[in-house]
């Protein structure tokens, strides 16, 4: 079993306020063991509805959701399915629990009974992971955003997921918080091997992804390799997205007449195109 | 209105082991109608600096100076103040709590006890200016409206206040792509149209280098530099060191001059694209 999450012809409708709105329009994503993809889209085109389904927050209107083999609708197996699949939220401030950084993170291993010599042991070694443990003894709300969002991830860490979910995790962070987020990100991906999705509308961020699904109106609207999807500037901005400015630049150059790889995503990958042809 | 800050500095927990200075002795001026850009790392001190500005905090050390009246002083009331100087917070949306959205807006002008015609004016106005049909919007609960129509009526409420500065912090934090570009357009357009004062704070060097005609750049409580932005972006040095980028674009252009191209700098992707062609032609 090497899939890690599969949604077969996923549908999801709200209703409220005497209207149904369809969040999900049939959605087929599958994502292996170990891999790294970024989910992308405007805001409302059901990425965060999408995600809330990788660990039974919400159950599907039409269709299904396996995450490693078990149905998310069958209600014996939710609380495997939300030890494998963790999930990280957009705003810091809303998922820390505690006064002290250790005994948040904490929280979630006494939640599933682990004897406390483990729990310990769990702790420092998320809070190693994300770098953060000479805070240990710190209070939360001290932080910056960067640190309380690592805090965040280390207290899905200790409870060992095979997979992480995260949305939107740096939306609400500066630029070096993004960085500090996005590093830990990475490290938990290449070096622990846990599943990344990572739900963004930061193409920067996107980028590091081994395989991108772009969604609009509840579908899945592009899906692959990031090169292959920013080289489409002009889809991807069609539907109110941006692509990183060199690749922008590189669009524009092209439009001109200019030989240049359609695919370049970086300003060093731009320096090197630009020098072959001077 | 001009704004003139003189020597400021405030200290959080004073006298406490928790002692901190937020802002250090810093002065500047802002012109009447400027756009001026704010940007530093989290903890350099914007927010607190903002927050002067409309009298919420009260300076350490220092003295601020609104059209020339000083803020604090005997003489002038936190009222015209606050009426003078609209502040729109971070994720502003957090704080609609009215039935509808004219309510909403409404609730500023009318505690200022404005007759109902000069209050439903500026309502409407205030809302078509943030780039909302005001017939079809007005009764809704500002509860049902999308994240971006949610954030544009909250700036509308300040707007409905006729500021004379506007300050902005992080407009268009946590928003996507486009709705980021719609909201930097009518913030725009504000300025152009009805000469207000801006003071824009924001985490993207790319804004700021779209929009504004002066940035402020902060680091530690100090200003670090006070220019246009691209003096300012010649500087990657330092704004790295102080944990700030550059647009991709203008890094692009150091690079390829460090390689000894002849190319100018560049801070939108526009004018990168003009030195670059530029430069191809005359090789060919």
């Amino acid at each position: 079993m090497t899939e890690m999450v599969i949604t077969q012809n996923l549908h999801h409708a709200y209703t409220g306020h005497g209207h149904t709105t369809l969040a999900l329009d049939g959605v087929d994503i599958h994502v292996q063991k170990g891999e790294f993809v970024a989910v992308l889209g405007h805001n409302g085109s059901g990425k965060s509805t999408l995600a809330k389904h990788l660990n039974a927050l919400l159950l599907p209107s039409g269709g299904k959701v396996f995450i490693k083999g078990m149905d998310t609708q069958d209600e014996k197996e939710t609380w495997r399915i939300r030890q494998t699949a963790g999930m990280v939220f957009q705003n810091p401030d809303n998922q820390i629990v505690a006064t002290i950084v250790e005994e948040d993170v904490a929280f979630g291993p006494e939640n599933l009974g682990i004897p406390p010599q483990d729990i310990r042991r769990r702790v420092d070694q998320a809070l190693e992971t994300v770098e953060m443990s000479e805070y240990s003894k710190h209070s939360p709300h001290l932080l910056s955003g960067g640190q309380k969002q690592r805090i965040a991830i280390a207290g899905i860490i200790a409870m060992r997921p095979e997979c992480i979910i995260l949305d939107e995790p740096t939306a609400l962070l500066d630029p070096s918080g993004r960085k500090e987020v996005m590093n830990t990100i990475l490290k938990l991906n290449k070096e622990e091997g846990i599943t990344i999705i990572l739900i963004t509308h930061y193409m920067d961020e996107a980028i590091h992804a081994d395989r991108i699904y772009v969604m609009q109106k509840g579908q899945i609207y592009m899906e692959g390799k990031p090169k292959d999807v920013f080289k489409e500037v002009e889809k991807i901005k069609q539907i109110g997205l941006d692509v990183p400015q060199v690749t922008e630049l590189c669009h524009q150059l092209r439009k001109e007449g200019i030989n240049l790889p359609p695919d370049i995503l970086s300003v060093e990958e731009m320096v090197v195109a630009l020098c072959r042809l001077k | 209105m001009p704004i003139k800050v003189e020597s400021l500095s405030h200290i959080y927990m004073r006298d406490t082991v928790f002692e901190h200075r937020a802002i250090d002795k810093i002065g500047f001026e802002i012109g009447d109608g400027d756009f001026v850009g704010l940007i530093g790392h989290t903890g350099s001190g914007k927010s607190t600096l903002i927050q002067h500005l409309n009298g919420l905090l009260k300076p350490s050390e220092g003295r601020i100076l609104i059209d020339g009246d000083e803020l604090h002083s005997k003489s002038v009331a936190m009222k015209t103040i606050r009426q003078k100087v609209g502040l729109v917070f971070q994720y502003p949306e957090y704080q609609l709590f009215e039935e509808t959205v004219f309510k909403d807006v409404a609730y500023g002008p009318q505690n200022l006890g404005l007759p109902e015609p000069e209050v439903q004016r500026r309502v409407e106005d205030a809302i078509r200016m943030v780039g909302l049909d005001y017939d079809s919007i007005k009764d809704i609960s500002p509860f049902e409206l999308s994240g971006g129509q949610k954030r544009r009526v909250a700036i509308a409420g300040v707007l409905a206040m006729e500021p004379k500065v506007l300050i902005l912090d992080e407009p268009t934090a946590g928003l996507d792509p486009k709705g980021r570009d719609d909201i930097l357009k009518e913030i725009k357009l504000l300025h152009s149209k009805r000469n207000i004062t801006i003071l824009l704070v924001s985490h993207s060097m790319e804004d700021i280098a779209k929009l504004v005609d002066r940035v402020i750049v902060m680091s530690k409580g100090k200003i670090v530099f006070y220019d246009t932005p691209r003096k300012i972006f010649t500087e990657m040095e330092t704004l790295e060191k102080i944990g700030l980028g550059v647009p991709q674009v203008t890094q692009l252009s150091r690079e390829l001059r460090s390689r000894g191209l002849d190319i100018g700098s560049c801070i939108n992707v526009e004018e990168a694209k003009n030195e670059i062609m530029k430069l191809l032609r005359g090789s060919i």
